[in-house]
């Protein structure tokens, strides 16, 4: 039995979807131009995550074994159907910015990934902890790109004002290839962290 | 909205709008898949064909079912359906008639059907509300231009195999890295035609 604590220190920070396991940056990448977008996206796909691991879980011994990937998606899809028209109602202007980025939630390899790995063989509770979990890693880490990209390339956090006008914006950091080179350094800056710890073990343990 | 050429669309979706590039579809497959050539441009060919059969059943099928029947919502269910069954449709046809090219193209079958940029393309259509022949020519270019850049990304990759990077840039780092210069050049293009 894994403690819920647990369950979030693997989701958030040792398993952590995006920059450990690779999985799942087609949107953390489109959507990090502003910060309001990475919360709303991070928030939709914890959503997801969360209950479609719940769902995969709770019917996990009634489906049959060579169907469950089918199964799964279309969980997936349900529940992805029901952000999208949420969004749609009560905040259009962000629907359309997300724009084509949260039907491909379904895609996301996080939310499969989850299911696959984890709630087919564990209970339903544990299991939407365990989406929550890596829901709230993707989005973590959503939110540290966008946190760089929108105040280097708007002088904005949250849309309020933080640098002053004697800012000048950096195109770049709004463009693509800025998201891919925050992405590498995120990813870099964890490597070597987890590489010390792990050598720091290694060392009690030779002593 | 101005009525586009399909082959504006073509070339644009290749160039200006590539999907890895500025729309950053299919990351998943594009850093797992790219450290051979050969591979890499085996995936991207399945990916062009597979891109562009399912654009057209996914055109045909939103337009002609579910906007008469009023279902648009249900479209995200219903594309993911015919892309999953088209792919499995295909990988039977292949083994049965063509072996060389299943044993070619075979592995890839499986991952294509959670490519996003499959997917990513077909909504796409739906939201730029491009008629017939946009849709192809949009779906064919994208195909092209995604085995593009993951050719190129392979090809870099293998000179890569001996140069010394940091530790902790080994891998998906530098593939990132790499592609972002490689976005960078491909922004260059960005004058030359514009879709939206």
């Amino acid at each position: 039995m894994d403690s819920p604590k647990k369950i979030f220190k693997m989701g958030v920070i040792k398993d952590n979807p995006v920059i450990v396991q690779i999985i799942g940056i087609c949107s953390a990448l489109a959507v990090t131009n502003l910060m309001m977008n990475s919360l709303i996206m991070g928030v939709g796909l914890m959503f997801v995550t969360g209950l479609s691991s719940f769902t995969v879980s709770l019917i996990r011994n009634y489906t049959p074994k060579h169907i469950r990937m089918m199964v799964q998606v279309l969980i997936i899809a349900a529940y992805v159907i029901i952000v999208d028209i949420f969004l749609q109602a009560y905040m259009p202007e962000m629907s359309k910015a997300l724009g084509p980025y949260v039907g491909l939630i379904i895609t996301n390899c996080i939310i499969m990934g989850r299911a696959e790995a984890y709630a087919q063989q564990n209970p339903p509770i544990l299991s939407f902890l365990d989406g929550v979990a890596s829901g709230l890693g993707y989005t973590i880490v959503l939110l540290m790109i966008a946190f760089v990209r929108e105040l280097f390339g708007f002088g904005t956090i949250f849309g309020i004002k933080v640098l002053g006008d004697w800012w000048t914006p950096w195109t770049i950091m709004i463009m693509p290839p800025a998201a891919f080179f925050l992405l590498a350094i995120i990813i870099w800056v964890s490597n070597t962290i987890q590489e010390k710890n792990k050598d720091v073990k290694k060392g009690e343990v030779a002593k | 909205m101005i009525e586009l050429n399909p082959m504006v669309i073509f070339f644009a979706a290749i160039f200006t709008n590539n999907m890895i590039f500025s729309n950053f579809l299919g990351m998943c497959s594009y850093i797992a898949v790219s450290k051979e050539i050969p591979t890499a441009l085996g995936l991207g060919q399945a990916v062009t064909f597979v891109l562009a059969c399912t654009t057209i059943i996914n055109y045909l099928v939103y337009y002609y079912v579910l906007v008469p029947l009023n279902l648009e919502y249900l479209r995200f269910i219903v594309f993911i359906i015919s892309i999953a069954a088209f792919v499995q449709l295909l990988e039977m046809v292949v083994e049965r008639y063509l072996p060389n090219l299943y044993y070619a193209l075979g592995i890839f079958l499986p991952l294509i059907t959670v490519n996003c940029a499959i997917l990513g393309v077909s909504l796409f259509m739906i939201i730029r509300k491009y008629n017939f022949l946009q849709s192809i020519g949009f779906s064919i270019g994208s195909g092209i231009g995604w085995t593009l850049a993951i050719v190129a990304l392979a090809g870099i990759r293998q000179k890569l195999k001996r140069a010394s990077i940091p530790k902790g840039l080994e891998g998906a780092g530098i593939s990132l890295i790499i592609t972002g210069l490689m976005a960078l050049a491909f922004v260059g293009f960005s004058g030359i035609v514009q879709i939206q």
